[in-house]
């Protein structure tokens, strides 16, 4: 890449720009600033509306009954049961059944409370959605 | 009493972490130099290992592994640690600080606050160094930032203990001792000598140049195999995985561009500049598929651009790196 084509793309890190690795007139390696490239933003916004889909989807199935309120506020966070077994130090099909409305709301406060600690959110906020 | 870290923004964070510790216990090093003696450069297709459901396709090596051969090529003692336990990670981090050692850590990226947060995914492979304390805070040196940064204790353990895959397992490293001269050119031989054979010789499809291949192949098939909208994602994932998670692919390109330049200089040798060269080109088409596949991505494909014509984009990549890393390992023998 010629320092000349460094990308200068206006790019999704709140102004926070990258170094990269570019040529110079007389082709030695410079680092020279790129505040974005087009190419990596559509990749990266894609990526986003990939994780906004699925809450939405969630959200709606929370609304009708069919999951839990743990159901969204974990995929919020873009994880899955297993992930979020990880950090509950559970297995995944624990977490799975408490995305179930029944066995969601026989959890015991500790066992909330552990929850709303990991997803970054008070017990309140975990048993209903937004 | 804070250490004065010499922090520099880097392309990569891994390698970016090793040349700013390594500068900073007296010899200064570049992030390209200590990409090339780590071996850094590779490709792996491997969709057997999902991150949000979608195929791993990785350009560079396993996590800590440019440390590990960075640190054994040039003889520089090293600590490392993983823990069990967050709260005995992160006194023993303390410990660290306290004697006035830099420690260079394994974190996910998703809960550190300073991130940028479009850039925020349940990726465990980020490095960066903590350099001191500023009351409960941890003072933070992240390659991929301009500056350093604050991030809280509590913010910084969770980063630790990311869960998932590559699960970095509060893992922390430090140079406990560096050896009075840094002799760099065998090391650099050796770390040549090692890209070559992962590119060229493991006996595994999914990896090298064969890899790239394997992965031509699979791209050609996606929109059959997986309907148009998961090929979509599959290919914006591979973008994705290739401009922006830790530089990507292009970016690494270059990064060993860089590298071989700074070879050639230091071991008298013209031909490696001319090897870097070529490297630049590849580099160059790396992005070219990026910018062939992002438009796809916006469904702003020319008439009759398909997958076919990104697969024949990655073949050429193919070629040209199968190419030059067997003039390259000729150079090492």
């Amino acid at each position: 890449m010629q320092k000349d084509d460094v990308p200068q793309d206006e790019a999704l890190f709140d102004g926070m720009s990258e170094v990269c690795y570019a040529v110079d007139e007389s082709g030695r390696y410079v680092l020279a600033e790129s505040a974005g490239w087009e190419p990596a933003n559509i990749a990266n916004m894609q990526a986003w509306e990939v994780i906004h889909a699925d809450i939405a989807k969630v959200q709606a199935r929370v609304r009708a009954g069919e999951l839990s309120p743990l159901a969204y506020h974990m995929v919020r966070h873009q994880m899955d049961a297993k992930l979020l077994a990880g950090y509950a130090g559970l297995f995944g099909w624990q977490v799975k059944r408490h995305m179930r409305p029944g066995p969601f709301a026989k959890l015991s406060p500790a066992q909330l409370q552990r929850y709303a600690t990991i997803l970054k959110t008070g017990v309140e906020e975990l048993c209903r959605i937004p | 009493m804070n250490l004065v870290f010499p922090h520099r923004q880097t392309a990569h964070c891994e390698s970016g972490v090793i040349a700013n510790l390594v500068t900073y216990h007296g010899f200064a090093m570049s992030e390209a130099m200590a990409f090339g003696i780590g071996g850094g450069l590779f490709f792996g297709y491997l969709p057997f290992i999902r991150i949000n459901g979608l195929p791993l396709t990785t350009f560079r090596t396993t996590p800590g592994s440019i440390f590990n051969r960075v640190t054994r090529r040039l003889g520089i003692g090293v600590e490392r640690n993983t823990f069990k336990d967050e709260g005995r990670a992160m006194a023993e981090l303390d410990r660290q600080l306290a004697l006035g050692v830099p420690v260079g850590m394994q974190t996910g990226v998703y809960w550190l606050p300073y991130f940028p947060p479009a850039l925020r995914f349940h990726f465990n492979a980020h490095n960066l160094v903590a350099y001191g304390k500023s009351g409960s805070d941890y003072l933070i040196s992240d390659p991929v930032l301009g500056e350093p940064v604050v991030c809280a204790a509590a913010d910084l353990a969770r980063a630790r203990f990311a869960q998932g895959a590559l699960a970095p397992k509060g893992k922390m490293y430090c140079i406990t001792s560096v050896p009075e001269r840094l002799d760099l050119a065998p090391a650099i031989r050796q770390g040549i000598r090692e890209v070559c054979r992962f590119m060229l010789s493991i006996p595994f499809p999914l990896v090298g140049t064969r890899g790239i291949r394997y992965l031509a192949n699979q791209v050609e098939r996606w929109p059959a195999r997986l309907g148009d909208r998961r090929a979509i994602l599959y290919l914006g994932n591979l973008i994705r995985m290739q401009e922006e998670i830790g530089t990507g692919g292009g970016g690494f390109r270059f990064i060993f561009a860089a590298f071989l330049q700074e070879a050639a200089q230091v071991l008298a040798d013209r031909r490696f500049f001319d090897l870097s060269q070529r490297m630049t080109a590849v580099g160059d088409l790396w992005r070219e598929f990026a910018v062939a596949g992002a438009r796809h991505c916006k469904g702003r494909s020319g008439q009759g651009e398909n997958f076919g014509d990104l697969a024949r984009i990655l073949r050429r990549c193919a070629d040209k790196e199968h190419a030059l890393f067997v003039d390259l390992a000729a150079l090492v023998r």
